[in-house]
């Protein structure tokens, strides 16, 4: 089977320091993978790198089996849609401009926003439960509120993978627990193909059907939630010791030791 | 409230959505009338008194070749010194209002104008070059000022780009602005030490540099017709892509934009025009800078209205700053700086003051 998304051996650099050492991943449509790893590990990287953001040394990302370095950038974003970490955004602009945004791949360059392109920003608005923002200018939004609407804006590019770099960095437990339904919906009634940067390790391990743990600009372990989320994978990757509880949930719940790195 | 797929109710708009609304649509037709208003004041007020209906007269006879009675010497006045005179300043506050804007645009800065990366001190230098130097000011018919103004503009620019642009990459937009200032500190220093050192000629750079309208001509209009037009055709095409730039790089990129091509043909766009709109007129400040802010204000962010309301407005304030330099002082003009500036700083600082919300 052919993966949505397949990452070959990718190898990145700024100067003299690696950041990416030919990491191999694959992402296959109605899956979502969560990306877990220590601050620095290369997570933000590997989704600039994909986007072509970053540029790499060697390796290839293939997207529906086509290099992505020989797409150009209208038609690598009919096909990957990303949700970048917080940025600021711009001043004055509503809610609906901004998702608006997410049809530019898809519009002409002489071309306006069509009715069309109006009912897909309403429906991706509305399904990242933010609908009654729309005409609100963004600068007045929280930033819970800004990254559903940076969200809404991906979903409206309609592409069939998407990347999210830390999508519930600023939301409450109960908006968490709704964007990974949302997330989850996509990919498995939609057959989007999933991969999410993650810090919370339990969140990963709950919203996410596969888990890659990434330490040091490699790739430490990857597989199911109770695969890849082991004590010494995270000792491992984190340096930090944790209990992990199986019985708690239908995936693994990961707990700190109170006072973090004492070990028992 | 926030389930996945669960549709919420449309807010009905609010009270401030539909004033915006109603700005937004009136803005064009407003926008218009002042800038018609402008060409027939400038262009009947002056030293020789002539009524609006000779004004009109006149115009009707040259431009659409109606067979009317115009008294000959308010159609010499007319036709070929005042209307010229008011269509340049128009020109040329245009292009300073939508370069300015797209300048804006493309750095996301607010202290974006079109001099930033270098138009202005490059034109001057230049220019300044030619009145010290053993150059003639004239070659027949053409302005050498004129023609070397506009090539320093051109490569002053060139040169704050070329310097720092990061060959297969995405020059961030500080970095630009940075080189820029370097370049434009250097000629600027580097006339200031041409005016020191040629005291004779000094006040004829000066007065250049300061810009004006006392010496124009159907000639210059063909001087910067090619490039204004078909820069504000391409800027204006840009208008959408402007909005999504408003982002960052990086998410202008994911949305399928290829940023260092759209810089760069903005960039040429904007600044060939404004050269040679600083090439016929000197260096008029702060209308390219103020008239998108003002527009900003009224009508909001988006550069699809932003660019042609800043078009229309920049040439209604230049004509108007423009017949308030040749009649506020008689005999003689006021420089047209001293009118843009002294009454432009004070309006926008009222608009700011009023303005209770961030806005770029």
């Amino acid at each position: 089977m052919t993966a949505a998304l397949e990452i070959r051996g990718l190898h990145v650099a700024y100067g003299a320091r690696t950041v990416l050492s030919g990491i191999h991943l694959a992402v296959q449509r109605g899956e979502v993978l969560g990306l877990v790893g220590p601050n620095g590990c290369g997570k933000t990287t590997l989704i600039r790198a994909i986007t072509r953001v970053t540029p790499w040394r060697s390796g290839e990302v293939l997207v529906g089996n086509v290099p992505v370095s020989g797409l150009s950038r209208r038609e690598l974003a009919q096909r990957i849609a990303v949700v970048p970490q917080m940025t600021p955004l711009p001043i004055g602009y509503s809610a609906l401009d901004v998702v608006l945004m997410g049809r530019t791949p898809h519009l002409g360059f002489l071309e306006h926003e069509g009715a069309d392109d109006y009912a897909i920003a309403r429906e991706a608005l509305a399904r990242a439960g933010a609908a009654a923002l729309a005409e609100r200018r963004v600068d007045e939004l929280s930033g819970g509120e800004q990254q559903n609407v940076v969200l809404a804006r991906a979903l409206a590019q309609r592409t069939p993978v998407l990347l999210l770099d830390e999508p519930t960095a600023h939301l409450d437990i109960g908006h968490q627990m709704a964007v990974a339904a949302l997330v989850r919906t996509l990919a498995h009634d939609h057959g989007v193909a999933v991969l999410a940067a993650i810090h919370d390790l339990t969140l990963a391990s709950l919203s996410c059907d596969r888990v890659a743990v990434m330490a040091g600009g490699g790739l430490l372990a990857e597989g199911t939630p109770e695969q890849a989320l082991t004590v010494e994978n995270i000792e491992r990757a984190y340096g930090v010791r944790v209990r992990v509880l199986h019985d708690a949930a239908p995936a693994p719940v990961i707990v700190p030791y109170s006072g973090g790195a004492i070990a028992p | 409230m926030t389930g996945a797929g669960n549709i919420e109710a449309w807010p009905q708009p609010t009270r401030a959505a539909m004033v915006r609304a109603s700005l937004r649509v009136a803005a064009y037709p407003l926008s218009f009338a002042i800038l018609f208003a402008a060409l027939l004041l400038g262009t009947a007020i002056g030293p020789a008194a002539i009524g609006p209906d000779e004004v009109v007269r006149v115009l009707l006879r040259h431009i659409l070749h109606i067979n009317v009675q115009t008294e000959a010497t308010a159609d010499t006045i007319v036709w070929q010194i005042r209307f010229p005179r008011v269509l340049l300043a128009g020109l040329v506050g245009g292009t300073l209002g939508y370069a300015g804007a797209a300048y804006q645009g493309v750095f996301r800065n607010p202290l974006a104008d079109p001099y930033l990366m270098g138009v202005a001190s490059g034109a001057g230098l230049a220019a300044a070059l030619v009145i010290v130097g053993p150059l003639p000011l004239m070659w027949g018919n053409i302005s050498i000022i004129t023609l070397a103004a506009f090539l320093g503009a051109v490569g002053a620019v060139a040169l704050s780009y070329t310097l720092v642009a990061r060959v297969g990459g995405v020059t961030p937009v500080s970095t630009l602005i940075l080189s820029g200032i370097a370049i434009s500190t250097l000629a600027v220093s580097a006339t200031s030490y041409l005016m020191l050192t040629n005291g004779e000629d000094a006040i004829a750079v000066l007065s250049w540099l300061m810009g004006g309208f006392n010496d124009s001509s159907w000639r210059k209009m063909w001087f910067i017709l090619p490039y204004t037009i078909p820069a504000a055709v391409v800027i204006y095409l840009h208008g959408r892509v402007l909005n999504v730039m408003q982002l960052d790089e990086q998410q202008a990129q994911q949305l399928g934009i290829d940023i260092s091509r759209t810089q760069v043909i903005l960039l040429v766009a904007a600044s060939l025009a404004s050269a040679a709109a600083v090439s016929v007129a000197g260096i008029i400040g702060f209308v390219g800078l103020v008239v998108p802010h003002a527009v900003r204000l009224v009508v909001g962010p988006d550069y699809r209205r932003l660019l042609p309301l800043s078009t229309v407005l920049g040439a209604a304030v230049l004509i108007l700053a423009d017949l308030g330099a040749r009649t506020l002082v008689n005999p003689g003009e006021l420089p047209i700086g001293v009118i843009t500036a002294g009454l432009g700083a004070p309006f926008f600082l009222f608009l700011l003051r009023r303005q209770k919300k961030a806005y770029l």
